[in-house]
């Protein structure tokens, strides 16, 4: 079979399939505490039908809590949870209809790919003929139709994690649940199946919420992004306008690459290197005087001028683009040029920096420090 | 055979010893198998000794020359067979129940209680600790009438006994599965907490149940000072009671029980290994 076969094959499946109409979730003010830390804190969000939801952040920010909240299996101390307008907060687990696909192989062990995916089927008293049908149709929409026999300890880790998400599409979920299912691959199957999920996703046209602390992962397969921190909905919003405009501090220092620099703001205008911008409206730093500027590499440009204070010290080539850091005043400063620029560019250049961006973002002032990853 | 030269000698031929790049372990290697050669016959000869002596007085009359005649007079015994069928019983019964209490339990813990294995771990050792005499007599003591009448009082005591092996194999068991995820995968797809335990848990736990099971059998079979200070004659009893009339039989019914204890054990764990062949095997079954 050839690859475009291969793919009208699966397309005709999914069409068989699905698509399965997603249901719209709503989380509201969820508070979920564990001992003295509180993993949920007044954490809402709403997700369309059919939507791609990727709930990111730091490890311990609540992102997994909260969908284990959705699933079922974690408790609230207080809020409510919505699907499909029906209040689930006293629902237990088997019977929210989500299909949910863990970080780690959950697969049943003493099952081959056939008899788990069917499992689902089995709990809901469908008989066996129909089971056996349909299961192969999920297999086959995942590409494994020829693994149905096989037991997971035969199957790699992304065959397991395949077989996994046809187990959850095999019930036609209200919501599928994704916790982190690409964090246990190497990175090539890892990027095979973020594909895949995104595209079956969007032929099943089912809501789903998927769980990574992966920016990149997040923001190439997600519809909107909800950026989580001390159990709180930093932001949610698509991913471009998620990087090009983040809402708070930390969504701009978690979210991409940001340089803090010393700037003063006046009123709606903020002064960094020397140069009067805007600050952005959507600032919530209310804060006037010595504030700190979070700028994005792209955000700002260099002149040569021999006769600058600041300095290269050190380039990274990325093909298009050649990503620098300058020296300024003791800050490093990271700026993205184009590498036919950065060829005139040697380390100890002397350049002067300039904002380019529309506005700024600004934050209260948190000392002078690198405080993102580069 | 260069290294086995004396240094002296090499000194003294060629004036200066030459580097030996022969491996250091492949000169220790002799030695190590000397050594695993004389433990193994140590501990072979522990074990053996006693069994070959108990065997060869089986098939010894009276006059100390060979013979069968211990071996044929066992069935023809009076009380043999009661008594065999009633270690058999209590074998069954107390599985069994060792099995319905200790599955769930050790179960509910791992999954909802981390926390109190370490406590689990020491409760389930006291009956280690605690001498079987002490916990019979104060069974004996508080049970009520019509429980003391029943043999099957035995397998209540039985079960304590055994929770040291059974509780270790079901940990060990569980521990090797990810149990969170695998019964909360189940929940999601729909499966109640039975569905859960007789689909998903139990045939991941089969042989850490297995391995319980084989243990519980065992200790059932060679339990003497309990069965006796409670007055049923099970199987030892009977043999420590028969061997005051005639030790040639109740030697050979004793090797016996123990060879019969190693067919049943060897039944079973090949019974399940079958079993886990024909379940590799079987083709689309749902």
């Amino acid at each position: 079979m050839t690859v475009t076969e291969e793919k009208q094959s699966v397309l005709g499946t999914a069409t068989r399939f699905g698509p399965s109409g997603g249901a719209p979730v709503e989380l509201e003010g969820l508070v979920r505490t564990f001992g003295q830390t509180r993993a949920l804190d007044h954490f809402s969000l709403s997700i369309e039908p059919g939507e791609f939801v990727a709930l990111l952040g730091p490890s311990g920010c609540g992102k997994t809590t909260a969908l284990r909240v959705l699933a079922g299996f974690e408790r609230i101390d207080r809020g409510r949870v919505f699907v499909d307008g029906q209040d689930l907060s006293q629902v237990s687990a088997q019977s929210r209809d989500m299909g949910m696909v863990f970080q780690s192989y959950s697969l049943f062990p003493n099952m081959n790919a056939l008899n788990n995916v069917a499992y689902g089927l089995r709990m809901r008293g469908h008989r066996t003929q129909s089971r056996r049908i349909k299961a192969n149709q999920l297999l086959e929409l995942v590409g494994l139709a020829d693994q149905a026999l096989k037991y997971p300890h035969q199957m790699s880790g992304g065959q397991q994690q395949r077989v996994a998400l046809a187990r959850a599409l095999a019930i036609e979920p209200r919501v599928l649940l994704l916790d982190e299912p690409l964090s246990a691959l190497d990175a090539k199957v890892r990027a095979d199946l973020r594909e895949e999920i995104r595209s079956l996703q969007q032929r099943l046209a089912i809501t789903t919420v998927f769980v990574t602390h992966d920016q990149e992962e997040a923001l190439s397969m997600a519809d909107r992004v909800c950026v989580m921190s001390a159990g709180r909905n930093e932001q949610t919003a698509t991913p471009a306008a998620l990087y090009a405009r983040p809402a708070t501090a930390f969504v701009a220092e978690f979210v991409g690459v940001s340089t803090r620099v010393p700037a003063e703001r006046t009123d709606d205008e903020v002064v960094v290197f020397g140069q009067r911008c805007l600050v952005r409206s959507a600032d919530t730093a209310s804060t006037l005087g010595l504030v700190d500027a979070l700028l994005r590499p792209e955000d700002v440009a260099i002149e040569l001028d021999p006769t600058a204070k600041d300095f290269v010290i050190h380039m990274s080539f990325f093909g298009a683009t050649t990503r620098l850091v300058v020296q300024v005043d003791e800050l490093p400063v990271r700026v993205d040029v184009r590498s036919d620029v950065a060829e005139e560019i040697e380390l100890g250049t002397r350049v002067r920096l300039k904002v380019i961006s529309r506005d700024v973002l600004i934050a209260p002032r948190a000392g002078d420090v690198l405080s993102s990853p580069t | 055979m260069a290294s086995l030269i004396p240094e002296i000698a090499y000194e003294e031929v060629l004036g200066e010893l030459p580097e030996v790049k022969s491996d250091p372990q492949s000169r220790r290697l002799p030695r190590i198998r000397y050594w695993r050669v004389i433990v193994f016959f140590l501990a072979g000869s522990y074990f053996l000794l006693p069994l070959y002596a108990g065997l060869r007085f089986s098939f010894e009359n009276d006059a100390g020359h060979f013979s069968f005649y211990a071996i044929e007079a066992i069935p023809s015994q009076t009380g043999f067979s009661q008594a065999f069928f009633l270690s058999l019983r209590l074998a069954a019964v107390t599985t069994v129940l060792t099995m319905v209490l200790m599955v769930p339990t050790a179960t509910y813990v791992h999954l909802k209680l981390p926390r109190m294995r370490r406590v689990l771990d020491f409760v389930t050792i006291l009956p280690i600790v605690i001498p079987p005499i002490v916990l019979i007599l104060g069974v004996l003591h508080a049970a009520p009438l019509w429980l003391r009448a029943s043999p099957y009082l035995l397998s209540l005591v039985y079960v304590i006994l055994a929770l040291p092996f059974v509780y270790r194999s079901l940990d060990a068991g569980l521990s090797a599965i990810d149990l969170k995820t695998l019964v909360e995968a189940s929940r999601s797809l729909g499966g109640k907490w039975v569905s859960t335990l007789i689909h998903v848990i139990l045939p991941n736990l089969r042989a850490a149940m297995l391995s319980a099971t084989v243990l519980t059998i065992a200790l059932v079979l060679g339990e003497f000072t309990m069965a006796s200070l409670d007055l049923w004659s099970t199987l030892p009893v009977w043999i420590y009671q028969f061997s005051q009339k005639d030790a040639h039989i109740a030697t050979a019914v004793s090797m016996l029980s123990l060879i019969g204890t190693w067919l049943l054990l060897t039944l079973i764990v090949s019974l399940d290994r079958s079993q886990s062949r024909r379940m590799r095997k079987r083709t689309g079954t749902l």
